[in-house]
């Protein structure tokens, strides 16, 4: 197997904040991310997954360098970025890009979409012929599905959905070897969210782009990612193939995030609805609890989760989990239901 | 006599750009104790014909047409009057619970206000029936939350104290926009169940606005599906999921994403961008993204209803379901086990 391209190892961030007033000043740290580590090999791709608060965007913002780390390495093609300096890593971002979340807010307002498209080359090919950029963008706004003759609209001349395509088609027009891409579909409406799901898979294949695809729930994740990396609350839970944590998750948080996905079923919905047993609050990340930390809401725990911290582990087939009872809790997800759900059968349209 | 009968809802804004139709000559009922969802894309004017019905359109917006409550036209109604009927007998809750809290009062002074206004109470009895509210959304430690500041609880919580306040005069009817876009899915989870437990202990009518069909299928009985400011199909639950008959509807369905389905699968997507409100034109809106366009398309399409109550505006549908049935089989599903499912 080659080596990856990325290889992120124990990396962490802290937030410090201080409370009590100017004379009583205590300080506070927020372990937003908390030993971190993964590999990922080219044209491979990543799903993160996690609650709000859980530290996947802070993680990603790491791996860029737009926040530094505490401690850890972010290993790009055998260079630890978190060694080198702001010009050296402003150059590395030609071959790392983000997608944001918001695809309306991320965009300068009063730039024209081949502005937005082209700056990324400007600033990196000052004595680019003007032509050529232009070419260029229009190249790759034809490339994301908008239209070359859009290139002198304003952002809100877009909808969200194209709004989006012109965040992607940014993060693409410097040829990148990685792209992040934080929770890119949140914020669009369910019928428009495949469209830019189908977009990216596309060009990942066509360009044999990494993929870091962050979500805040399982149920889009599982057709972009090859693997997938579960957070909670800044640490790993599970590491898993995409198919292996469908079929058999390996931690309880896991089964949890698949659950709590709505049935679009009437009938499934009313016989499947039992108590969601996730209740509460995840706890304070002041505060976090002894032991394993989702042990608070954990319907499984035993006594050894309130008092050691479990590892991430490597499991007998391959995959990664960080609770004491992964080898003797069976979490497989049922059979799916036999009836077929409305809307997978072949549609009349 | 339905709790609220809206009949030809128009709602238009002026902006500098020109007029936007917003709402196009939108009719729906709500009886008491059913809960309706309303479901389309942004843009679909699902908000805004609520908005209108409560009043609170932006200054360049205007309505006309029937909203009656209980046989009082709200459209008609003084600022005074309207203010009697919203926050006590219709209750409203939005989607972003951060922003519909005020960050400089407690919550229990919020909760309390309603009571105090509404109902004449004094201020500590509104405040016991304040916590005892947050005690019913689930809400833990109630007395000593009631005491913090929006700031000082999650998502989640924020919205059950929004669900609360709503709750607290005892509505007929809770209108709900998007209460759970912004929520993580675990808590989205508890937050449905929540709405529907509650709903069904107190009788109360529920207008459930959506863009995701999945929620819907968990909390509602009847589905209002909007496009362009008109209803497209409306329908049962049950109907609405299982037989589609707009193209559109269709569409919404096959875009939710499942966790059943094999993960190889193309997602299924509605194809383009919803049309410009400010220039629709005449004939079906839905054309230039319909997949099974016809000539016949470019005239306005009537909302037919059906013997079975099933209403519906497209040509296709128009031939009832019977051709629809027979497409079926030639498609190989087989739309006999189709019709044994949902007599279950």
């Amino acid at each position: 197997m080659t080596a990856p391209i990325l290889r992120v190892q124990d990396l962490a961030v802290n937030f410090t904040s201080y409370t009590g007033g100017l004379l009583r000043r205590k300080e506070r740290v927020l372990r937003a991310v908390n030993g971190i580590s993964f590999d990922l090999h080219a044209s491979e791709s990543l799903g993160i997954v996690g609650e709000t608060g859980s530290g996947k965007s802070t993680l990603a913002r790491a791996i860029l360098g737009l926040i530094k780390p505490s401690r850890g390495r972010v290993m790009w093609r055998g260079e630890d970025l978190t060694l080198l300096d702001e010009e050296q890593l402003r150059q590395k971002r030609k071959e790392i890009q983000i997608v944001f979340q918001d695809p309306v807010a991320s965009l300068d307002p009063r730039m024209t979409a081949g502005d937005i498209i082209s700056e990324p080359l400007w600033t990196f090919y000052p004595n680019m012929a003007s032509l050529q950029v232009e070419e260029r963008a229009r190249g790759i706004m034809k490339m994301v599905g908008l239209l070359p003759n859009q290139i002198n609209r304003y952002p809100h001349q877009f909808s969200g959905g194209q709004c989006q395509r012109i965040g992607i088609a940014r993060a693409l027009v410097l040829n990148p070897k990685l792209v992040i891409c934080d929770e890119p579909v949140s914020a669009l409406d369910v019928s428009i969210q495949a469209q830019i799901i189908n977009l990216l898979k596309d060009l990942q294949n066509k360009l044999g782009l990494a993929l870091i695809f962050i979500a805040h729930d399982l149920s889009l994740v599982k057709h972009i990612s090859d693997r997938i990396l579960v957070m909670y609350m800044g640490s790993s839970m599970e590491l898993s193939e995409r198919d292996a944590l469908y079929r058999r998750p390996l931690h309880p948080y896991t089964n949890a995030l698949i659950e709590s996905v709505p049935i679009p079923d009437p009938i499934l919905a009313a016989q499947a609805r039992q108590d969601s047993w996730l209740s509460g609050d995840m706890p304070s990340p002041y505060e976090p609890p002894r032991g394993c930390i989702f042990n608070p809401v954990c319907p499984y725990k035993v006594s050894r989760c309130e008092t050691d911290v479990p590892a991430l582990r490597r499991m007998e087939h391959g995959d990664w989990a960080a609770c004491h009872r992964a080898e003797d809790l069976d979490l497989s997800i049922g059979p799916v239901p036999s009836r077929e759900a409305p809307g997978t059968r072949r549609e009349i349209n | 006599m339905s709790l609220l009968e809206v009949t030809n809802l128009q709602v238009k804004f002026n902006t500098p750009e020109g007029e936007v139709q917003a709402v196009n000559g939108l009719d729906f009922s709500v009886e008491r104790g059913e809960s309706l969802a309303i479901v389309g894309e942004s843009g679909a004017g699902k908000s805004q014909a609520v908005m209108a019905i409560m009043g609170l359109l932006a200054e360049n917006g205007s309505v006309t047409g029937k909203a009656e409550f209980k046989g009082r036209d709200l459209l008609q109604m003084s600022r005074k009057e309207l203010n009697k009927v919203r926050g006590c007998e219709i209750a409203m809750i939005f989607q972003d619970p951060m922003t519909s809290l005020n960050p400089f009062l407690t919550i229990e002074k919020q909760m309390a206000e309603v009571i105090t206004h509404h109902q004449g109470l004094r201020r500590d009895e509104a405040r016991a029936q304040a916590v005892e509210m947050l005690r019913a959304v689930r809400i833990p430690a109630p007395e000593e939350r009631a005491k913090q500041y929006p700031h000082e609880f999650s998502g989640g919580m924020r919205q059950r104290v929004m669900i609360a306040m709503g709750l607290l005069c005892e509505p007929s009817l809770l209108i709900a926009d998007e209460p759970t876009t912004a929520l993580d899915v675990t808590v989205q989870a508890q937050i449905t169940q929540l709405v529907g437990e509650l709903r069904q202990k107190s009788n109360m009518s529920l207008i459930l606005i959506t863009h995701d069909l999945a929620v819907v299928a968990e909390i509602c009985d009847r589905v209002l599906v909007m496009y362009a400011g008109q209803v497209v199909e409306t329908g049962c639950v049950v109907d609405i999921f299982y037989r589609p008959q707009h193209p559109y509807t269709q569409g919404l369905l096959a875009s939710v994403p499942r966790m059943n389905r094999p993960v190889d699968d193309e997602l299924h997507f509605i194809p383009g961008n919803p049309p410009n409100l400010m220039d629709l034109g005449s004939g079906c809106h839905f054309r230039e993204r319909c997949s099974r366009v016809m000539d016949v398309c470019e005239d306005d399409p009537p909302l037919q209803v059906a013997p079975d109550g099933r209403v519906s505006r497209c040509f296709i549908a128009m031939e009832n379901g019977e051709m629809k049935r027979a497409e079926m089989v030639a498609s190989g599903t087989d739309a006999e086990e189709d019709s044994t499912e949902t007599a279950e």
